[in-house]
């Protein structure tokens, strides 16, 4: 599996660490009570089929938006999640 | 029987060995020719009966003739003969044979084989049930088998490697090769891998022209252009084992194994395993011939067709003085008329079709199969059915040919399933089912030279439009376009085993028992007969054996299906796979600066992490490290103590909005902390529980450096990370991680000041640098940093220098504090010292402790948010049931703890229910000469002063203590601040 680091291009999987589903982009507001913060914490999709995940890139240390199928191992795009969180 | 003038082959001659027998081949032989060449047909005993086997193939396919080779450690086991090369010196041995290859005892095996058909272990050995695991299996083990490892460690270099490339080409027949041409002279990087060691496939076993040359040396014009080119990449011995995601090929390459030890390069691993990353691949893997089941189909003599037409063009080596051809289609003839062009004597041509005419001297028995064969060790006749009646004919060799299957595998790799292509009655890839992947030639079920020649071209253009570059022109070289005619033969009836899976001794009637046995579906056949397993996984025998299954169901071919190839192609070794991370290649080293000079005083080093550190520094006289630590401990609470603390993880945070990030990764303020001092931070988790703590001075208004804990350096890093670029990237800072550029010191103890006065350009005091205090200084002319903190509870300083200076920084440090009656301290008596204190480590912040459990939870800031902030007031958290930070001692001065071990009430049972708590830290505290202990104990924080009871049941031990206090030791702090 070939993760394209926005950084430094495509690289080994094994260059990256698995960071979880891009519902870590959308943290609550201290406030939002109590269902809202369980769903941040705890609750994830386990998705058949496109999702949308945080990779690590170690070398570099950028966290990378990858959208990746999990049916058919398609890796697509990945883009910067700070340029997303913004 | 070698025929001189003939085949590919070098003069020059190679001495090897068999079995202990001293043979000769010529350079250029593998073992499997050399073999033959020598007349040597017996080469091996079959898995389960024992049956004397021999050669059967050309390639890599081989079932039968699997050798050890090489001696001990070094040894290695079930090397396929019709690959190993030869070379001076070989000493090859065969297998699953005692006490030897003509008599073997356990081909008993073979004369009760009635009972031991396909699945006979499942129904014989039932029971007692207790009988299987220690007597039944061991046994079928033992009689079943292939070659055995060494049982010692391999010491030979192994390797892997990574290779990059635009296009990949898998083998260098007629279609690989023009594959290749046609993407390189497009300007692609183009990686052409072949398995064997020479270049050409089955261009070097055949007779024909190519644009008007014989095919051999057109094979050397191609590959002198391909070699030219700068875009290029030949990589022979290599197989390509492997199809995975995004265009990553496993490959295993043969770099010394090949060659006598040594003779390669002195530093040549044995084998490469490569990753190869390719945007574009053609596969033009070729093909492999299938037997045809007829009765004793596997006797020593008995081979493939195309397989004796390549020994005999390629190798010069005639299997057989008396050869007979056995066929279904047109490709078995070209053996006959290549045998008879060479003078060796044909005997019979048994074509299974009728009406197949052939212009040659030698006799054809058309409408005819073979029915029987003679023989102990070695063919001596076969028995065939012609025109009704039965004829025997006397040959030492006979080559079928049951058609071709095209070499489907790597399509297979990503879930393809190939498609039934009922012209030449084998499956041929499913396209698409690699993405990237572009098959050509007989892989692709092309079979005629010409043809193959023209796909190579075609796959190339398509690979190339991939990359999004259009191919040149390239002319279709001149070549053969003969006809492939087959039709449908895949087992004779007759009296005796008809043979499948020759590697695993499966024969027609053990498919039609799975059949019978409603083992009816391919995979389950495959697991109940063993059919396709082992080495060769079937390579020369599923698509047979699936024809038989399919007649015995009623089912088509294509209904039926096959099994599922997975990777990898061929056997590869774990020692290639797994190269460079055996020992301490697996776990590399972390040294500190000091590491040297710590040895040199004679420091048992214990691991953290991937890091060493000092145990304990032993004196004369020291017999244990009890009486080493506790002296260190005294040392440091009386005098001063030396300890390296570079192994924390030391984080440098810059920026206007540095502060900002600190209080949001930790759960107190950070932002009020003035220039020039250090403050204790805690950092949750986003549930609420503790990650992690350390210390984080401030040393400019927006310049702060962060110290981990030596196990979460590289986690906190990363969360750092996470929390600056994915939810704070509003926030103005720059994050480093430089542990390891900073070596830093802890300078412990009453003479601690004393002692560092001895090394600093200015002197420091009390109201410089008070308890908590950091800044820069000038350590002997170098610039370093200075905190005034403290692990240990006495006064205590960690001086910081550039990494290059620490090692004389510590032995200067080491010397100075010698003088003032101290010395360096390890890890051991860190420990007791911090105990001492109630310090808190992971041991206490485990993962299932939140800031409310260790007594911290006033420190979590309900001013700001923060990670962790909202979760950690869960009601649930804050219950004062929960287990909190104690501290224990025992009631009875020489009372044992254990860390581990549970809390129950002084009288309670020491079971599950009863539970209240667990230790978590101990030690023996030279201070107050007892032993001590940090635990976690059911609303602890109010039971100070109660009695428990310590349980620990394994190493039943069970002690009174008295809860008490975590802080054991000065807990005003007096101490710290002298």
């Amino acid at each position: 599996m070939r993760i394209n680091c926005p950084h430094c291009g495509t690289r080994d999987r094994r260059e990256f660490t698995w960071s979880g589903a891009d519902v870590a982009l959308n943290r609550p507001a201290p406030d939002a009570g109590e269902a809202a913060w369980d769903d941040y914490v705890h609750l994830r999709e386990n998705p058949a089929g496109a999702s949308r995940e945080l990779w690590y890139h170690d070398p570099c240390g950028t966290f990378a938006l990858v959208e990746r199928d999990t049916v058919t191992h398609l890796v697509g795009d990945a883009v910067l999640a700070e340029k997303v969180a913004r | 029987m070698r025929i001189e003038g003939h085949g590919l082959i070098g003069p020059g001659t190679v001495d090897f060995s068999f079995d202990g027998k001293r043979l000769q081949g010529r350079e250029g032989d593998t073992l499997a020719s050399a073999l033959l060449a020598n007349d040597v047909r017996l080469v091996g005993r079959s898995f389960k009966y024992h049956r004397p086997r021999g050669i059967l193939t050309a390639g890599p396919e081989e079932p039968n003739a699997l050798v050890s080779v090489g001696q001990g450690a070094g040894l290695v086991p079930n090397v396929r003969a019709t690959q190993q090369e030869l070379f001076a010196g070989l000493a090859a041995r065969s297998q699953n044979r005692w006490p030897s290859l003509e008599r073997d005892v356990m081909s008993v095996n073979d004369l009760i084989s009635p009972f031991l058909g396909a699945g006979f272990y499942y129904k014989t050995f039932m029971w007692p049930r207790a009988f299987w695991e220690r007597l039944y299996e061991p046994i079928i083990r033992r009689a079943a088998g292939l070659g055995a490892l060494s049982g010692q460690t391999n010491g030979e270099p192994y390797e892997k490697a990574f290779a990059f490339c635009d296009v990949l080409v898998i083998g260098s027949g007629p279609a690989g090769l023009m594959a290749a041409l046609t993407a390189a002279r497009a300007g692609a990087d183009v990686i052409l891998a072949d398995e064997d060691a020479r270049m050409g496939g089955r261009m070097l076993a055949e007779v024909e022209d190519v644009d008007g040359i014989p095919s051999h040396e057109w094979v050397g014009e191609v590959l002198a252009e391909l070699a030219a080119l700068p875009n290029v990449r030949l990589m022979a011995r290599t197989t390509v084992t492997g199809a995975y995601d995004q265009g990553t090929f496993g490959a295993l390459e043969r770099v010394a194994l090949h060659a006598a030890p040594g003779a390669v390069s002195g530093a040549a691993p044995r084998e490469c395993f490569w990753r190869i990353v390719a945007k574009a691949s053609v596969l033009a893997a070729g093909a492999l011939e299938r037997p045809i089941a007829f009765p004793n189909n596997d006797r020593p003599g008995i081979m493939m067709a195309g397989a004796v037409r390549a020994y005999l063009n390629r190798w010069g080596v005639a299997p057989g003085k008396e050869v007979t051809v056995f066929g279904n289609n047109d490709d078995a003839h070209r053996t006959a008329r290549d045998l008879a062009a060479a003078g060796v004597k044909v005997v019979g041509l048994i074509d299974s079709r009728d009406g197949v005419t052939s212009g040659s001297d030698y006799p054809v028995f058309t409408g005819s199969t073979v029915i029987g064969t003679a023989g102990r060790l070695g063919l001596e006749h076969i028995t065939i059915r012609h025109n009704g009646g039965i004829r025997r004919i006397r040959t030492d060799c006979l080559a079928m040919s049951g058609g071709w299957n095209p070499t489907v595998h790597l399509t297979c790799h990503m879930n393809g399933r190939p498609v039934w292509e009922p012209e030449i009655l084998s499956f041929v890839p499913r396209p698409g089912s690699i993405p990237g992947m572009v098959v050509a030639g007989s892989a692709n079920g092309v079979f005629a030279t010409h043809g193959c020649l023209a796909d190579g071209i075609r796959a190339a253009t398509e690979a190339l439009a991939v990359l999004g570059v259009s191919a040149p022109q390239v002319e279709v070289p001149e070549a053969e376009e003969r006809p492939y005619a087959i039709s449908a033969l895949w087992a004779v009836e007759g009296k005796g085993r008809k043979w499948l899976d020759f590697q695993n001794d499966v024969h027609v009637k053990d498919i039609r028992l799975a059949a019978q046995e409603n083992f009816a579906s391919v995979e389950h056949m495959k697991r109940y007969t063993t059919q396709g397993m082992a080495t060769d996984q079937g390579k020369s025998s599923n698509v047979a054996a699936l024809a038989v299954l399919a007649d015995a169901t009623g089912r088509g071919i294509p209904e039926t299906g096959t099994t599922t190839f997975r990777p990898p192609y061929v056997p590869v070794s774990i020692a290639a796979m797994g190269a460079g991370s055996q020992g301490k290649g697996f776990a590399p080293e972390r040294f500190t600066t000091s590491h040297g000079a710590s040895v040199a005083l004679g420091a048992p080093m214990i691991e953290a992490g991937l890091w060493y550190r000092p145990s304990y520094f032993p004196k004369p006289g020291e017999t244990t490290w009890r009486e080493a630590c506790d002296r260190e401990v005294a040392m440091v609470r009386s005098a001063v103590g030396v300890c390296d603390v570079s192994t924390l993880g030391k984080i440098d945070i810059q920026g206007p909005d540095a502060a900002a990030l600190l209080d949001f990764v930790y759960a107190n303020t950070f932002s009020s902390l003035k220039v020039g001092k250090v403050r204790y931070g805690l950092m949750l988790r986003e549930d609420g529980y503790v990650m992690d703590d350390g210390t984080t001075a401030r040393l400019a208004d927006t310049h702060y450096v962060m110290t981990t804990t030596t196990a979460a350096a590289g986690l906190v890093m990363r969360h750092l990370d996470f929390v600056s670029q994915v939810l704070r990237p509003d926030l103005d800072v720059q994050i480093v991680s430089v542990t390891e550029s900073w070596a830093q010191f802890s300078v412990a103890g009453p003479k601690a000041r004393e002692l560092l006065n001895t090394i600093l350009d200015t002197p420091t005091d009390d109201a410089a640098m008070p308890y908590m205090g950091c800044g820069p200084v000038m350590v002997s002319g170098v610039a370093g940093r200075l905190f005034r903190i403290s692990f240990s509870g006495e006064m205590a300083y960690e001086v910081a220098v550039p990494a290059d200076y620490g090692e004389s920084l510590y032995r200067l440090l080491v010397a100075q504090a010698e003088v003032l009656g101290g010395g360096p301290y390890g890890m051991e008596a860190l420990n007791v010292l911090r105990i001492e204190k109630g310090f808190i480590t992971h041991a206490e912040i485990h993962g299932r402790t939140t800031a409310f459990d260790i007594g911290m939870d006033r420190m979590v800031s309900l001013k700001k948010d923060c990670i962790g902030q909202t979760m950690s007031r869960r009601p649930g958290l804050l219950d004062d049931n929960l287990e909190q930070l104690v501290g224990l001692r025992p009631v009875a001065a020489a009372g044992q703890l254990t860390a581990g071990a549970h809390l129950f009430e002084e009288k309670a049972e020491a079971v599950r229910v009863n539970d209240q708590g667990y230790v978590t830290s101990v030690c023996h505290s030279p201070t107050l000469g007892r032993m001590i202990g940090l635990g976690f104990l059911k609303d602890g924080r109010a039971r100070h002063g109660e009695t428990v009871r310590l349980v620990d049941h394994l190493r039943k031990i069970e002690t009174l203590c008295e809860v008490c206090d975590p802080v054991f030791f000065d807990p005003e702090g007096g101490r710290l601040r002298g």
